[in-house]
């Protein structure tokens, strides 16, 4: 089968931008896009540089875009992505281009470290023995523990294109598997410091991370994870937290006029930015201002719902469900 | 249904995810109590509800524990048979696009609309009910039914930035702005979202986007049901385009006759 592969070639010593060149590749069926880059490495065009290692999706090397999204070349068949007989082949995104489809990185390796990425044992304990961990703490830890670190997630991630100082999805997913661990004793500090600037209520839940991850390790799950841990632990004082309360307070209509069953619009970004934070509520006036003079503005009275109570039962459940 | 509750958009999975399904189940036995399947024009809500049914359908035990609360609280149980849609699939899936195609008459000629999936129609793709979530088709067909002109941009799959409005202001508007950006350059003389959320911030926030990024945007936000109204006939002012932040009720001004 012929298929032809348009490939960005970039050398960061003489390009200013990257271009792409087009590749006919006569391929065997079957082929991974691996395989098929190899064979235009090996017969056509040696100077094509391209991360490989495993060919067994274990390593993590050979992660890049296709068609614009982070995948595994070689995981990924061929006829799984080609649209029209044509595949764009491009080097992950988020990242700068060393030459052609290697990226630098460093970044990424930065972010993982920010986090701690070790067990931090009880250390007024003198332990004899390695520490086992039972099957159902694994089980908390499992899907985490499966992240090979190829960065796709990060490639991908809606959030860093526009801030580069975000943790990211990998290094968060990282982090849940130490928080969940129950041989850590630093979950606390852990979750002071992923409730803070550039952590996990940075997450704007876009899922591409989930979607390109080709474990299990699925960072949007673990990131939600993180949050929930985050609001046990009673971490409040940030926005993202105060968001979170506001929904727990607005839907089962805590303090009287918060909501009914449906949110209160009006209440939701008060209680976010806090009802105290006066700067923060003074940046809430333009938009408000704005939707009012128009009419877009939510109603005053929340909306109650006729089987009101039912949500009140149901939220009486709140500390069980936690269990 | 006029007792649904909020489906928790995601916030309260995140504080206790089981609460969250369990008010979706909710929603979900007082359809089926009425006979009815679910149609929601958001994309969030319809993502949050796949999320909590398809948890239901691959872990029965799951269901069978949320059901035993429910039926305590409220008498009802979710017996797993209702169907949540958004309008958009409800228009291409059941109506027809042939069908609305027929029914349309001030046909949207000229007009360049940018259609705006974002996040929760197309991501997680085990959520999501898109064939292809990385190629969905329906929003495009949908414009070209309705006679007006796609028109496509590289953002057109990416994050408003809703999610992180509170959290992250900066960042929530910068996303937003790369969206409309993106959008304007392409030439479209509108987006049309499947979403209030994404709505809600391109349209409320743009004034504060233009002066934050410094960028010229001024560019009207569609709802999808709006898109539908305009060419079925409705006027700008039954639609209430005055509301919009930025306006969009000259839009009808840029078709070209045909």
């Amino acid at each position: 089968m012929k298929a032809r592969f348009l490939i960005s070639r970039f050398d960061l010593q003489l390009d200013t931008t990257p271009r792409l060149q087009e590749y006919s590749v006569d391929v065997p069926k079957g082929s991974t896009v691996l395989e098929c880059l190899n064979i235009i490495k090996w017969t056509q065009d040696g100077t094509l540089t391209f991360r490989m290692s495993c060919r067994s999706a274990i390593c993590g090397s050979c992660a890049m875009r296709l068609n614009g999204h982070a995948k595994l070349a070689c995981k990924t068949q061929l006829s799984d992505v080609l649209i029209d007989g044509a595949v764009t082949v491009e080097p992950l995104g988020n990242f700068k281009v060393i030459k052609d489809l290697v990226v630098d990185m460093e970044p990424f390796w930065a972010s993982l470290k920010r986090v701690k990425p070790w067990l931090k044992p009880d250390e007024s304990v003198e332990y004899e023995r390695e520490r086992l961990q039972s099957i159902e703490g694994y089980k908390k830890i499992e899907d985490a523990s499966t992240c090979i670190l190829c960065a796709s997630c990060y490639s991908d991630c809606n959030v860093l294109s526009v801030d580069e100082r975000f943790l990211g999805p990998a290094t968060l997913a990282k982090a849940q598997r130490f928080v969940y661990d129950s041989r850590d004793c630093d979950a606390e500090e852990r979750l002071e410091y992923l409730g803070g600037a550039n952590g996990v209520w940075d997450c704007t839940h876009c899922a591409e991370c989930s979607t390109r991850c080709p474990t299990d390790a699925k960072p949007l799950e673990r990131i939600t994870e993180l949050k929930a841990a985050s609001m046990a632990h009673r971490i409040h004082g940030n926005n993202g937290a105060r968001h979170v309360l506001a929904f727990r307070e607005s839907i089962p209509g805590k303090y009287p006029g918060t909501g009914g069953g449906m949110i209160n619009e009006n209440y939701i970004p008060l209680r976010s930015v806090g009802i105290f934070n006066i700067s923060g509520l003074l940046d809430l006036i333009p938009v408000g201002l704005r939707m009012f003079m128009r009419g877009k503005q939510p109603p005053m009275m929340p909306h109650y719902i006729k089987k009101f109570p039912e949500i009140r039962k149901m939220f009486s459940r709140f500390k069980e469900y936690l269990k | 249904m006029e007792d649904a509750s909020c489906c928790g958009a995601g916030v309260v999975q995140e504080d206790n995810p089981k609460l969250g399904d369990a008010l979706n189940a909710r929603t979900f036995s007082l359809a089926e109590e009425q006979g009815l399947d679910i149609v929601t024009i958001c994309s969030t809500c319809q993502g949050v509800m796949r999320r909590a049914q398809i948890k239901c359908e691959n872990d029965p035990d799951y269901r069978a524990e949320l059901n035993e609360d429910l039926m305590e609280d409220t008498g009802r149980a979710y017996q797993g048979t209702v169907k949540v849609k958004h309008f958009y699939e409800m228009i291409v899936e059941d109506f027809g696009l042939d069908n609305l195609a027929g029914k349309v008459t001030r046909k949207l000629t000229g007009l360049n609309i940018a259609p705006y999936y974002g996040c929760y129609a197309l991501r997680p793709h085990e959520f999501s009910d898109v064939k292809i979530p990385d190629r969905p088709t329906a929003l495009e067909e949908t414009i070209e039914a309705v006679g007006a002109t796609v028109v496509t941009w590289p953002e057109m799959q990416k994050c408003c930035g809703f999610p992180i409005l509170m959290a992250n202001k900066h960042n929530s508007l910068h996303l937003a702005g790369n969206v409309v950006e993106g959008a304007k350059k392409q030439g479209a003389a509108c987006i049309m979202t499947a979403c209030p959320l994404c709505h809600l911030n391109l349209d409320s926030y743009q004034p504060e986007i233009e002066k934050t990024f410094a960028m010229d945007l001024n560019l009207p936000i569609l709802h999808y049901p709006q898109m539908l109204a305009l060419a079925l006939g409705a006027t700008p002012e039954e639609l209430k385009l005055d509301t919009h932040i930025v306006q969009a009720g000259n839009l009808l001004e840029n078709l070209s006759s045909s």
